[in-house]
């Protein structure tokens, strides 16, 4: 198992600061002031040059937002949010134009390099190293939208995308060029009264991605963005919009990183997905952000809303996830199986270790006839963290044949941590069949103890039964991100044993 | 110098003194059975011995080929050459048995300072060793114990003691929950292995794993002592009369 060794090295290479990303880069930024007001989302939308119709928008979220209370059910703690005390939007000075990825300044382009995302087009093309033992990816593409603090500083193989008439954009350029396609499905798969961060998000949302694949088209290549939270006190509101036209395909992956901080930082991202007749959507996150240090201090609050609607017939909407960061972890990637003979896919790996709390899972809503989906979902817990699975699956009263199959296991390693299982079931339809599964194991020492006699080192022992654990659901990633979240997961889990 | 040497060994598990002063010495070669009842403390030896956590030496030495073994962990000892075969294999989902032979064979070369095998030559040997022993390939695709018979396990064990080499092999019931015909496939691979510069401690309850695997020594335990010590045929003088002598005797 060449890739459980190599993650062997690369943790024991992390010897004093644990958390590899934790570098700030010295760039000018450019802030709104602190706390939030109507004048806050004013600026912020005259920032990105937005259409009155769009700055309307933002304010209605505006005004729902106040009128509405942060949620509680989940669980986790944490501190009271001062909304007045954030940063509501940052964004690197534009010295010029940019025409090409070399004007980007160095510094942002040394940061990538530190995180190791192959920004330069040279280094798309040629820099993915084949995974040990795996197919050769040298051929395989994949275009960055960079979102750097915010703001999209480069964005790379348009050109080629261009050809396929895919749109893969900033969507703060989509809401100027594309104002037809952004006005009618903005907000349809989570409008703006959704829930208190979502609503948040659309009155503030700085920038994200924007991905139209026409109809009958299959995207080219991966389409990948990595955002970054880089100004301190500046919360994230990331917002993604995909929209795969009849009979498309597309596979899009996200993945993330932060510096180290002290202070809690908010994020409230809002993903979109809008999947037509026959269209398929594939969307794969690594969410590495900072969790806070041995104590439990800083971390970021990832309040996140992700959302797909199979809205044609035969439509078809996966979602993979590996969760390894962030303080407080929020999430419910979903489904709307709407159309007839949809299909909905959760995978999930979320790790929590230290002071984490997650409190993920999905939900699968069925509305269509003959709707079917899948859940696979393993937690891991370590340290003194919480780690809970939170799932609603429902047939609506038309959905005459919805099936659903939820598997949901836990993997608990030392005796300090918590797992949970919230499963949530509704069907009423009679003929709906739901099954699902769950379990809960532990790293036991007998275990252990029969790894090292076999020569496997306490850590070694660790990283092989959890990756036999993941295998599942590892095996749903792109082969590049497989092979990286593989290393993160060995990597949170670092010190969890002995 | 001798391979294995324990020394007046006194253990505690949870304040409860399991061996009360344990010697015995092992040479290269030699095959020593340790038999005794129900509780005499032969697991404990076994574990003791491998490195098992949750057991407190208080007195008394373990040398392997004149080091101090107590102070190394169990990883440490495995690339020295101790080897453990368990009495109950655990399991583990979703790691192929292929995977976890391989990477535990590199991690022991790689601390002894070896190259790692290439898979080609991997491959080739795990192959062999499989063929001799009746392990079909499909078993070696699958989660290491996952869904194995008791016959499976011990073979699993055994395979991963041809496949490492070890100085000395530790047996630890290994009769046990297996039939006849199991336990002669698992002694046959057991007694291809015995050479000249290896030792093996078979610790068992009863004789008849000792018809298959004959040793050159054998020693009673009882209530954490070895309380006799002798040939073969000890064995079959324990068959007929049973271990409560013994326990008089401790």
């Amino acid at each position: 198992m060449p890739a459980v060794q190599e993650t062997v090295e690369r943790v024991k290479r992390i010897d004093v600061d644990q958390y590899r990303y934790g570098f700030e880069t010295l760039i000018e930024s450019d802030k709104a002031p602190k706390g939030l007001s109507e004048d806050t989302v004013r600026f912020i939308s005259a920032k990105k040059s937005e259409p009155a119709w769009m700055l309307e928008w933002r304010l209605e979220a505006y005004r729902r937002w106040l009128t509405m209370t942060e949620p509680t059910w989940a669980r986790v703690n944490y501190p009271k949010i001062d909304y007045q005390d954030i940063y509501y939007y940052a964004a690197p000075k534009p010295k010029k134009t940019l025409s090409s990825i070399d004007e980007i300044d160095p510094e942002i382009l040394k940061t990538y390099e530190k995180l190791g995302i192959p920004l330069r087009e040279v280094a798309i093309l040629e820099g993915v190293e084949p995974p040990p033992g795996g197919e050769p990816s040298a051929n395989r593409k994949i275009a960055v939208d960079a979102v750097f603090d915010s703001v999209s500083v480069a964005t790379t193989f348009q050109k080629e995308l261009k050809a396929a008439g895919v749109i893969f954009m900033p969507i703060s350029e989509a809401i100027r060029e594309h104002p037809e396609l952004v006005k009618k499905y903005l907000g349809s798969v989570v409008p703006t009264s959704d829930n208190y961060f979502a609503t948040l998000n659309s009155a503030v949302f700085s920038d994200g991605s924007f991905v139209y694949v026409p109809p009958g088209v299959r995207c080219p290549m991966e389409l990948s963005t990595y955002f970054r939270i880089n100004e301190r006190n500046t919360g994230q509101f990331e917002r993604t919009l995909i929209i795969a036209d009849k009979g498309s395909y597309v596979s899009y992956l996200e993945g993330c990183t932060a510096p180290q901080r002290d202070e809690n930082q908010l994020h409230a991202a809002v993903v979109e997905l809008v999947a037509l007749d026959d269209a398929e959507i594939k969307y794969s996150t690594v969410q590495n952000w900072y969790p806070g240090n041995s104590e439990g201090l800083g971390g970021i609050y990832n309040f996140v809303t992700k959302r797909g609607d199979c809205r044609g017939n035969h439509s078809k909407i996966s979602w993979t996830q590996v969760e390894t960061g962030s303080a407080i972890t929020w999430k419910y990637p979903s489904c709307i199986l709407r159309g007839d003979n949809s299909r909905g896919e959760f995978y999930s790996i979320a790790i929590s270790n230290g002071h984490q709390q997650v409190d993920s899972g999905t939900k699968m809503l069925h509305l269509g006839k003959n709707t079917s989906s899948r859940i696979i979902s393993k937690g891991i817990a370590a340290g003194v963290s919480q780690n809970t699975y939170r799932g609603l699956v429902t047939a609506h009263r038309k959905a005459t044949g919805a099936r659903n199959y939820t598997a949901c296991d836990s993997l608990l390693i030392g005796d300090k941590c918590g797992a949970h299982t919230v499963p949530y079931v509704e069907a009423k339809n009679s003929s709906a069949t739901f099954e699902h599964e769950a379990t809960t194991s532990k790293i036991s020492e007998d275990v252990l103890f029969y790894c090292t006699q076999r020569g496997l080192s306490q850590e070694e022992a660790v990283g092989l039964v959890v990756n036999g654990f993941v295998k599942d659901v590892l095996q749903q990633l792109p082969m590049e991100f497989a092979v990286e979240a593989q290393k993160l997961i060995s990597i949170s889990l670092e010190g969890s044993v002995g | 110098m001798s391979l294995l040497e324990v020394k007046d060994l006194k253990v505690r598990v949870e304040e409860r003194e399991i061996l009360h002063g344990l010697t015995l010495t092992v040479n290269p070669g030699e095959v020593h059975a340790i038999m005794g009842p129900n509780g005499s403390g032969k697991s404990t030896l076994s574990h003791v011995i491998a490195g098992k956590p949750g057991y407190e030496v208080t007195d008394g030495q373990i040398l392997f080929r004149g080091e101090d073994l107590l102070e190394m962990d169990p990883d440490e000892r495995a690339a020295k050459g101790v080897f453990l075969a368990f009495q109950y294999p655990v399991e583990i989902p979703g790691v192929a048995t292929m995977n976890f032979l391989r990477t535990a064979l590199n991690a022991q070369r790689k601390a002894r300072g070896e190259s790692e095998f290439s898979t080609p030559d991997f491959l080739k040997k795990v192959r062999e060793v499989a063929k001799s022993l009746n392990i079909p390939q499909d078993m070696l695709k699958r989660g290491v114990n996952v869904g194995f018979s008791g016959g499976e396990k011990k073979r699993n064990e055994i395979l991963q003691m041809a496949l490492f080499e070890p100085a000395v092999c530790i047996l630890d019931e290994m009769d046990s929950g297996l039939d006849i015909d199991a336990l002669r496939i698992a002694a046959d691979g057991v007694n291809a292995l015995r050479s000249p510069d290896r030792a093996m401690v078979v610790i068992t309850h009863y004789q008849r794993l000792l018809n298959y695997i004959v040793p050159d020594f054998v020693h009673v335990m009882s209530k954490g002592r070895v309380v006799k010590s002798g040939g073969k045929d000890l064995a079959l003088e324990l068959e007929a009369s049973g271990y409560t002598q013994f326990e008089d005797a401790a």
